[in-house]
């Protein structure tokens, strides 16, 4: 990092984002009398690995092992707010955080023993949390120092972390520090938790989303055995029992006395494009990401829609010799966790002040947004973060822990804790937003492109709790119908986008139109979902650049390699091609290549796909290959893992996911209605780092999403020479396209 | 409402006291304190709480506990042979072969049913043998790779010197009941009992 090679810096360097937010040390670092470091952070374990990576870097700053680290949970009372973990930024910005912090704790602990023992400050070092000089007669540790070094103060900026090469646990694949719980199948997960006292609660959710509560005849309900409390808010109905089976059996006698009035509200799921592209939408302005570095503070300024001059050449459109365009699609997405999402909460005694235990993507925002559906004061709400199974981006973690709020409201002073059920999960969380894109390229006599025009329907990728103005939490909305939830926003450019993320084409064409749409109309709850529309405006370019080669008569990957100036991107696209066995493509029949690429969120990690499918009656996936660039690595195995979980996951998405519904309600609600790929329909995937050492380190998790769908798709076109346009690729829809 | 059962539990004779149709899961988890085997479905569909019956996968979710009555029940806490993982505990934290690890559980116990009856599978037996199973992290590569090498580990082995599993300076093996937040370097629940 150029920080690290300035010699000496008149100034203090800018401190990390998350520490001028949080700069007392205490609120990230306690080191205990035994030596061990206590380390908290603002982002949460999702299964990503991220706390032993964060380990990692506090354990290099702080020179101790890195068994003395303990990472705790998240905490809105006791640790640092550093926002939502999503986006693949945590490792860049926590990361960036921690090391500062604990650099400064270093040298704390440093100064206290040279001036203790008068240790030579020449030749101090600290080895495995051991202080000492080179005369080595005296020494100290940090345990022995614990109870005299005053974390309560606030960095500085005035110490620097620690030059990379001096690493010792960053770089290397240390094994997760949560995977041997999980594989002695210890408690550790929130639907684990057993609080002291604690009831069990279930709710009643309406038979569809715009159904309205007519009656409810809660008296026998009550007589149940066990039942503690029942609860009606508005058309927010449940039950607190001791005991999660008298829950369960509550809930189901209390669904059966409750009368509904239902709605026929949803659009056609078949053309869902159509309902997509009618509006009313917004139009979201596409800043050219240019070639700025890794993370800049503010994108270039552009006009929404407007022409962009690209690499400019005046010229361009003058000499276009052909007009190509395509249309493509993908339906609503289920985050689809293997645990049904779940919370915990209990009321002071007096009902002011609520404790929560959520698997939330973002405990602080939470907690206001819980202040704000109940006019309760953020500080009278603390919210903890206990795991779960992977969320995959926003799903119903936060309305589960709402959930428990509000049925604990009925029984202060005893926790209650929550666990929808895998229909509730599937037809109510919130879903990846069904998208459309159009796309139009002018090219020349080689079939090189001079003009690209784009076009992308979606609704919003943000409906996190807080957004718009609203708690956005679901059964907020059903104890006030009369306040309807705003419509899914999307995050600003400088935070990678939503609709438009990667809908600019990292290609070095001459003029670029880009559109974004976002709609104002609601079909189905929408929120973020892996890589937002990464995914689709990923498949859609990508497709399109395999359908532009063909058209030219190019091999697809030198018909990229023409147009792409990014020395990074090029490497990562050859080498997948090299690699992924590009060369056997058209040796075998009903066998096909194909490749996807691209820059995540323009600035983050590079990933190239190349898939090997085999496609006869329906297409199998035999190889993916990876190619990746995520900057400096610090846990190589880590970054492997969430690549290759990447690319299955989103070849699930490609080849078998979609969200059903009638006009009514989502119909699909178990795992035979909402099918994922199969143990037996995974992949070989192989995952090769490219590590630059002196880049920064970017995330990895989402990196894949798209390329991984391009890549499918393209294999699919070339095993049968049938474009399916619109996911999934399923038998049918190839069939449909021949 | 609540009868008693008798049914052996990871090796130990137990007696429960509940309904006769409370599933075999909810017993496990909320009478038996084990919450190794996870809810995912109630459906029997996703693999998450499977257990081991007379030797068998099943769904524990799907099973009453009348029929589990005087039966043998393996959880993924019965795996270990006291301090020393089962081969494929073992084997999954050397591939590193699970994100968020909810599914393991399950795919653990089935795993162990498919090498006590095929020693040595290969790739393609063992994903045909974890088909029940849903990941929705996508970690089967990894998942695979690890069954196919607890399986050579296990054609390797003599037999008593399996070491106990070492992964980041923590043991698996030892105390597997309980949250022993101290050992994992990553705290669990962090205060929430004290509060
Ligand atoms: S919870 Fe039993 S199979 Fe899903
Ligand atoms: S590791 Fe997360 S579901 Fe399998």
């Amino acid at each position: 990092m150029s920080v690290e090679r300035r010699e000496v810096a008149p100034v203090a360097p800018p401190l990390p984002r998350g520490v001028v937010g949080n700069p007392r040390l205490a609120r990230w670092v306690t080191v205990e009398r035994d030596g061990t470091v206590t380390v908290r952070v603002g982002k949460v374990e999702l299964g990503q690995g991220i706390l032993t990576a964060l380990a990692q870097l506090a354990a290099d700053e702080l020179d101790v092992d890195l068994a003395a680290v303990r990472m705790a949970a998240a905490s809105t009372a006791e640790g640092p707010d550093e926002g939502l973990t999503a986006g693949s930024l945590s490792v860049a910005n926590s990361g960036a955080a921690v090391r500062q912090v604990c650099a400064e704790v270093r040298a704390l602990f440093v100064a206290e023993a040279v001036a203790n023992l008068a240790l030579d400050p020449d030749t101090v070092t600290v080895r495995n949390g051991t202080i000492s000089d080179a005369a080595g007669s005296r020494r100290t540790s940090y345990g022995e120092l614990a109870e005299r070094v005053d974390l309560d103060r606030e960095a500085t900026g005035a110490v620097r972390p620690k030059p990379q090469h001096q690493a010792r646990w960053v770089g290397r694949s240390v094994p997760r520090l949560d995977l041997p719980d999980k594989v002695s199948g210890r408690p550790r997960f929130i639907q684990d938790l057993a609080l002291p006292g604690q009831l069990y609660g279930r709710v009643v959710r309406p038979p569809s989303p715009a159904a309205t509560l007519v009656e409810v005849d809660t008296a026998a309900v009550r007589l149940r055995p066990g039942v503690r409390a029942v609860v009606r808010d508005g058309d927010f109905l449940g039950v607190v029992a001791e005991g999660e089976e008298n829950a369960e059996r509550a809930a189901t006698a209390l669904a059966a006395a409750a009368r509904w009035h239902e709605e026929p509200t949803l659009p056609d799921e078949h053309d869902i494009s159509r309902f997509l592209r009618a509006g009313p939408a917004e139009s979201i302005p596409v800043p050219d990401p240019g070639h700025a570095g890794p993370a800049p503070t503010n994108p270039a300024p552009t006009n929404p829609g407007n022409a962009d001059p690209g690499h400019a050449d005046p010229g361009a459109a003058g000499r276009v010799v052909r007009r190509l365009r395509a249309t493509y699609s993908r339906p609503f997405l289920a985050h689809a966790s293997m645990a049904p999402s779940c919370g915990a909460a209990r009321w002071a005694e007096d009902g002011t002040a609520v404790s929560v235990w959520s698997h939330s993507q973002g405990i602080h925002g939470l907690g206001r947004a819980i202040g704000m559906g109940l006019e309760l004061d953020a500080d009278r709400v603390d919210v903890r973060h206990v795991e779960s199974a992977g969320s995959y981006g926003h799903n119903g973690a936060d309305d589960a822990a709402f959930d428990a709020v509000l049925l604990a409201r009925a029984v202060p002073g005893r926790p209650v804790h929550v666990r929808w059920s895998r229909r509730d999960e599937l037809t109510w969380a919130p879903f990846g937003s069904a998208m459309v894109a159009e796309v139009e390229a002018g090219v020349d006599a080689d079939g090189t492109v001079l003009t690209w025009s784009y076009d992308v329907w979606s609704q919003g990728h943000t409906a996190r709790p807080g957004y718009a103005g609203s708690p956005g939490l679901l059964a907020d909305t059903h104890r006030n119908r009369s306040r309807p939830t705003p419509p899914a926003v999307d995050p600003p450019a400088r935070g990678g986008g939503g609709t438009t993320r990667n809908a600019w084409p990292i290609y070095t064409f001459p003029e670029r139109r880009i559109h974004g749409h976002r709609a104002l109309r609601t079909a189905l709850r929408s929120s973020s979902l892996r890589s937002l529309g990464a995914f689709t405006n990923v498949f859609a370019i990508e497709s399109f650049m395999d359908e532009l080669a063909l058209a030219a008569g190019a091999d697809p990957v030198a018909y990229r390699l023409a147009q792409l100036a990014d020395p990074r991107a090029r490497e990562v696209l050859s080498t997948a091609a090299e690699l992924g066995g590009w060369q056997r493509r058209g040796t075998e029949e009903n066998v096909g290549y194909g490749i996807g690429f691209a820059r995540y969120k323009d600035r983050g990690a590079y990933c190239a796909v190349l898939a090997e499918v085999e496609a006869v009656h329906e297409v199998r996936v035999r190889r993916l290959t990876l190619v990746v660039d995520v900057g400096r690595v610090v846990n190589p195995d880590g970054v492997r893992n969430q690549i290759e979980g990447g690319a299955v996951q989103a070849t699930s998405w490609t080849l078998k996911e979609r969200v059903r519904f009638d006009r009514w309600r989502v119909t699909s609600a178990d795992w035979e209605s909402y099918p994922i790929l199969r143990f037996s329909e995974v992949p070989q995937v192989d995952v090769h780092l490219v590590d630059r050492p002196a880049e920064l380190s970017v995330g990895a998790g989402e990196a894949a999403q798209g390329p991984t769908a391009a890549a499918v798709a393209n294999a699919v076109a070339d095993a049968l020479s049938v474009r399916v346009r619109d996911l999934p690729i399923t038998a049918d829809r190839i069939v449909a396209a021949l | 409402m609540g009868q008693t059962f008798e049914l052996t539990v990871n090796g130990e004779r137990r007696q429960v006291e509940a309904d006769a149709d409370s599933t075999l899961l909810h017993v496990l988890r909320e009478v038996l304190d084990l919450k190794g085997a996870r809810f995912g479905c109630g459906l029997g569909l996703c693999g998450a709480c499977f257990v081991l019956l007379d030797g068998r996968p099943a769904p524990s979710c799907d099973v009453p506990l009348w029929s589990a009555a005087g039966r043998t029940v393996t959880t993924v806490e019965g795996l270990a042979d006291g301090d020393v993982p089962h081969p494929v505990q073992r084997a999954f934290l050397d591939e590193q072969a699970a994100q968020c690890g909810y599914c393991v559980s399950g795919i653990l116990v089935s795993a162990a049913a498919l090498l006590a009856e095929h020693p040595e599978p290969d790739e393609s037996t063992v994903a045909a043998a974890l088909d029940r199973h849903l990941c929705r992290c996508g970690a089967q590569v990894r998942m695979v790779r690890a069954v196919v090498r607890a399986g050579q580990a296990k054609a390797d082995a003599t037999g008593a010197t399996a070491t106990r599993t070492d992964a980041g300076g923590t043991g698996t093996g030892a105390g597997t009941a309980g949250v022993d937040a101290g050992t994992a370097g990553v705290d669990v629940f962090g205060t929430v009992v004290d509060r």
